[in-house]
This record gives structure tokens, C-alpha cells and sequence, in this order.
């Protein structure tokens, strides 16, 4: 699915969206409610000059369309390398705008993440993973290191990580994997713009990814470790 | 501007452990560990790969006073796989900040040291880093301050780079390094013409703690030495800044005069010039005291 016929999948009711610089900003209309939309397209690599277009795209909801959703379309090869980003400080600029985006849905904006073409590392940690709720659609990737690499620097063979990762979600890409850990809540199929409006409906509360992941069994300390640390007697 | 001038009689930050670094910091005989070693709550996903385990997954969490004020702390070990975040290391951290939430302490003091996500089990550690930065923010949000310490030997990178800078405020030494992507993974990925990891007074004029103080990432820049960090974190403290739109404002304000003036600078000497120091070259070999005093006239503060 491209870019135009997704959004005309969220949107049957229309929409308007642009795309500079790898950033998309817009809105669009799902049974009569309005809908803001900020993302990403062409897999982009998350660098200080998308990190504050973003951020900026964010804080101009929030001074001019009070409480408005936000559906966040995210399509990300993760953040962008380079010793100039280094040397200007990209992981403030990162932090800047999960900053906004927390602002937002302090004030009541619902943060809807839809990852539609890939999600990687330090560029889906700043952006999309600060939603509410995080959906993929089919055949989206989802990761942090592919298997190759993850052996070259853990020095565990490659074959021996591939056999693990049937029984473990942990460290091997896919939606199926973030989804066991609690880390994608669904995955949204046609029609999608059911599958907005119903995401839309629903409060905004507190995360619950770790509490999604022990009831999947994918991740079943994160959850009792966070509570008894957060609980235990002094 | 904190000076601190116990050089000569200090202890080092730097080459403390995470315990050493949390009981010297806080009031002495103060701090409660909340899981205990003995436990031996450990990463499940280590085991299965066969990988040395440790008994604290990285991460010393617990409560204690500084200056008689009520303190939650975590102190991330880089003995221990650089202080990579995993299922339980980052559990431990969002929990206690969840306890800051719900308890309301005088603030929250995190001892970052940590390459990041912990590749072993990246996928959990990427959303366990995710629930750090939502539970720091939502600290923030329940008044709490947060203040993030840095100045340990692997420095603040990857998805903690993130995270510190979603505290209130910083310190950082000298020989304290901040970033996203390390130095080591730039060369790696792009080359060594791009990033010369092996070039150390690159590497510290990029990342280390004088240029991240001079262009505002970090509003405290100290000697390496645990009562310095215990002095600033103590006024630090006394000066909470809830998360407010208007600082987001401001924030952005100068995240994008920053990119204006220096987007197109190649090395922090060049930034320095820009900014108006003289001999902007001299400043990696001042101490804290003579750095601060070459630098006043210029500094403008932290975001």
C-alpha cells in the first residue's frame, strides 16, 4: 500500500496531507471527527532537522487545535548517523520531541501510532513509541538489529540466534516479536479506518506495555520488577 | 555556574561503581537498595544465550536523602555490559520513577552509564528504554524533578541519551560523554573518515562534557569528583522545572537558533569560534575552574 492509498484507507471522508522532506503534516477526516497527522515517509532516517519539523509539527497542534488526536505515521530506518548530528546535540533533539509529544497528550491530544513501512531503533523511540497505543499494518518491519549484525557484534553465531529466535522474542525483528512483548498492541487490517475511529474512542491512559507483555508471555519480568520497585517497603 | 575546587582531595566519579557512586553521593549510612543482589533478579534473556549473567542486571535502584532531602536514586553499572538496558535493567528504572510518581520524593537523582539498548535482547530493552522516557516524563508532569548524572567510563548513549535529556537538568565532568549513536558505532557503520572513534580528543570535543555544557545540553559541568556532582545535584534540586508548554517553546527556540548558527559547522572548534570564544583551541586543556572562567563571558545557559 502507498502512501496516498493509506491515507485514503484512514480517510475515507478525505484528507489533506504533504510531505516535505521526508516529514508528513496534515489532517484528515474519519466519520466527521477531525484527525491530525504528523509521520514520516521513504524510510527516513531520523536527523536533528526531521527530529524539530516534527517537534514543531506537534507544538502548532497544540496551540492551534486544542485536544485534536493525532494519528502518527511512522515509517523510519531509525536515527540518522553522523558526527555532525553528534556534535549538535541529536539526542536532545530527540528528547525535544518526545518532550512535545508528551505535552500533547498531557493535554488531552489521543496519540495514535501507525507503523506503516518500518520502525527502527532511536528514530521509533523518539516518535512513535511515545503514543498511547502503537498498531502496525501486515508486512511492516519492525526492529532493532538484524540477526547478521546482532552476531557479529554479541560474537554468537548466527545460526545459533536464528534457532533461538523461534522460541524467543527478545532480539529477532518483526511485528510478531514487539507484539509478543507487549511492545505493538495490534495490527490493523482493511478497513482501516474502522480500526482509527475505534482507537480514537478509547481514553488515553497509563502505559501498559509491560503489562501487555506478561500477559503474551513475551516479557514476563518487566511488569512484577517494575511494580515491586515501585511498591516495596523502604 | 557551580566552580568546585577539591580536585586534589576528591573522590572520582569516574572510577566509582555504581554503588560507590550512589552511597558517597547521599547522605552517609541513608540509601535503601529495593531488590537486593541476593535475589539474583537477573535477564532471563542472557541465560538463554548463554551470556554471564549479573545478579543486579546492571542497575542499582533504591531510596536515601541528600541534604536531608528525600531521594529516589539509580545508578546504572557500566562494569556490567557497559550498563546496557534490558528486560530488568529497565524495569527497575521505570519502576522507581513510577514510585516517584506515585510517592512524590524531593526528586530523582539517575546515575546514567550506559551504551544503550542492551543488543542481547534489543527488542525488549528498545521498549523498556521507551518506558523509561514515558515514566521520566511522567515523573516531570507529577512535579518531580529529575536530575541525570553523567560521568561515567562508557558515557551516555543510545536510547539513555534520550533519556537524560528528558531530565530537568544535567551535570555532567569533563570526562562525562554524551549522544545518541557512539563514536565506535559511527565509525562502524560509516566509516572512519566520518567518525575516527580511535581519535580521543575528537571524540571528547564532540561529545564530552565542555562542549555539551557550552552549547546547552547540560546545566551543570563539574570536576570528576563525587562531592562536586553531590554539591550540584543539591542545588539542582532546589530549582525544579516542571515540564511546561512554555519551556517546550523555549526549547524549541533554541534547538533551532542552535541549528541556524552551528548547522553547518564540521568541529565543536568551529562551534566555539562561532560563539565568540578567542582561542576556542585551548579550551580541552583548561581545568573545570579556568574552562569556566574562559567560557563565562559567552555561556548562555542550559535549554
Amino acid at each position: 500500500m502507498n502512501l496516498h492509498e493509506l491515507l485514503d484507507e484512514l480517510f475515507p471522508d478525505g484528507h489533506e496531507v504533504g510531505c516535505d522532506d521526508e516529514v508528513l503534516v496534515g489532517s484528515g477526516r474519519v466519520k466527521g471527527r477531525e484527525v491530525a497527522v504528523i509521520g514520516t515517509a521513504g524510510h527516513a532516517a531520523i536527523g536533528i532537522e526531521i527530529a524539530l519539523n516534527l517537534a514543531a509539527a506537534v507544538l502548532q497542534v497544540i496551540e492551534s487545535h486544542p485536544g485534536r488526536p493525532i494519528l502518527m505515521l511512522v515509517d523510519t530506518q531509525g536515527q540518522r548517523l553522523g558526527r555532525r548530528d553528534e556534535l549538535l546535540g541529536i539526542n536532545g533533539y530527540l528528547a525535544h520531541l518526545a518532550k512535545c509529544l508528551e505535552m500533547a497528550r498531557q493535554r488531552g491530544h489521543r496519540l495514535i501510532s501507525l507503523v506503516y513501512a518500518e520502525a527502527v531503533s532511536g528514530g521509533f523511540l523518539s516518535f512513535g513509541m511515545m503514543a498511547d497505543e502503537i498498531h502496525t499494518l501486515q508486512e511492516t518491519q519492525v526492529r532493532v538489529m538484524n540477526l547478521p549484525a546482532m552476531a557479529r557484534i554479541t560474537k554468537i553465531p548466527l545460526e545459533r540466534l536464528e534457532e533461538l529466535s523461534i522460541d524467543s522474542p527478545a532480539f529477532a525483528p518483526g511485528i510478531d516479536n514487539f507484539f509478543k512483548l507487549g511492545g505493538v498492541e495490534s495490527v490493523w487490517s482493511t478497513p482501516l479506518s474502522e480500526h482509527l475511529e475505534a482507537a480514537l474512542t478509547r481514553k488515553a491512559g497509563a502505559d501498559t506495555r509491560s503489562r501487555l507483555g506478561l500477559d503474551r508471555k513475551g516479557r514476563v519480568l518487566a511488569y512484577p520488577v517494575a511494580r515491586r520497585v515501585c511498591t516495596e517497603r523502604v | 555556574m557551580t566552580t568546585t575546587s577539591c580536585r586534589t582531595t576528591g573522590q572520582s566519579y569516574y572510577e566509582s561503581n555504581a554503588l560507590k557512586r550512589i552511597t558517597s553521593l547521599l547522605d552517609p549510612g541513608s540509601f535503601h537498595e529495593i531488590i537486593r543482589p541476593e535475589e539474583k533478579i537477573s535477564s532471563p534473556h542472557l541465560r538463554i544465550l548463554g551470556q554471564p549473567c549479573s545478579f543486579n542486571d546492571g542497575i542499582i535502584v533504591g531510596a536515601g536523602r541528600l541534604a536531608g532531602k528525600k531521594v529516589l536514586i539509580a545508578g546504572q553499572e557500566g562494569g556490567f555490559m557497559g550498563g546496557a538496558v534490558g528486560e530488568v535493567h529497565g524495569a527497575k528504572l521505570t519502576g522507581l520513577l513510577q514510585r516517584a510518581t506515585e510517592e512524590g520524593p524531593d526528586g530523582v537523582l539517575l546515575l546514567l552509564e550506559s551504551g544503550g539498548v542492551r543488543l542481547h535482547e534489543a527488542n525488549a530493552g528498545l521498549i523498556a528504554v521507551s518506558e523509561i522516557i514515558r515514566s521520566v516524563l511522567a515523573a516531570r508532569v507529577a512535579g518531580v524533578p529529575v536530575i541525570g548524572l553523567i560521568g561515567g567510563v562508557y558515557g551516555c548513549f543510545g536510547g539513555m541519551g534520550i533519556v537524560a535529556r528528558c531530565c530537568n537538568a544535567l551535570i555532567i565532568s569533563e570526562e562525562g560523554r554524551m549522544g545518541l549513536s557512539g563514536p565506535e558505532v559511527i565509525e562502524t557503520t560509516m566509516g572512519v573518515e566520518e567518525f575516527d572513534a580511535s581519535d580521543r580528543a575528537l571524540v571528547w570535543r564532540t561529545v564530552g562534557g565542555k562542549h555539551r555544557y557550552l552549547i546547552g545540553e547540560v546545566q551543570r559541568l563539574v570536576d570528576d569528583d563525587v562531592a562536586a556532582f553531590r554539591a550540584a545535584a543539591i542545588e539542582l534540586l532546589n530549582d525544579p522545572r516542571p515540564l511546561s508548554l512554555e519551556e517546550l517553546q523555549k526549547e524549541h527556540g533554541m534547538l533551532s537558533d542552535r541549528l541556524k548558527s552551528c548547522g553547518s559547522a564540521y568541529d565543536a572548534i568551529d562551534i566555539w569560534h562561532t560563539m565568540g570564544i578567542a582561542e576556542p583551541e585551548t579550551l580541552p586543556l583548561l581545568d573545570t575552574a579556568a574552562f569556566h572562567k574562559a567560557v563565562q563571558h559567552v555561556y548562555r545557559g542550559a535549554a
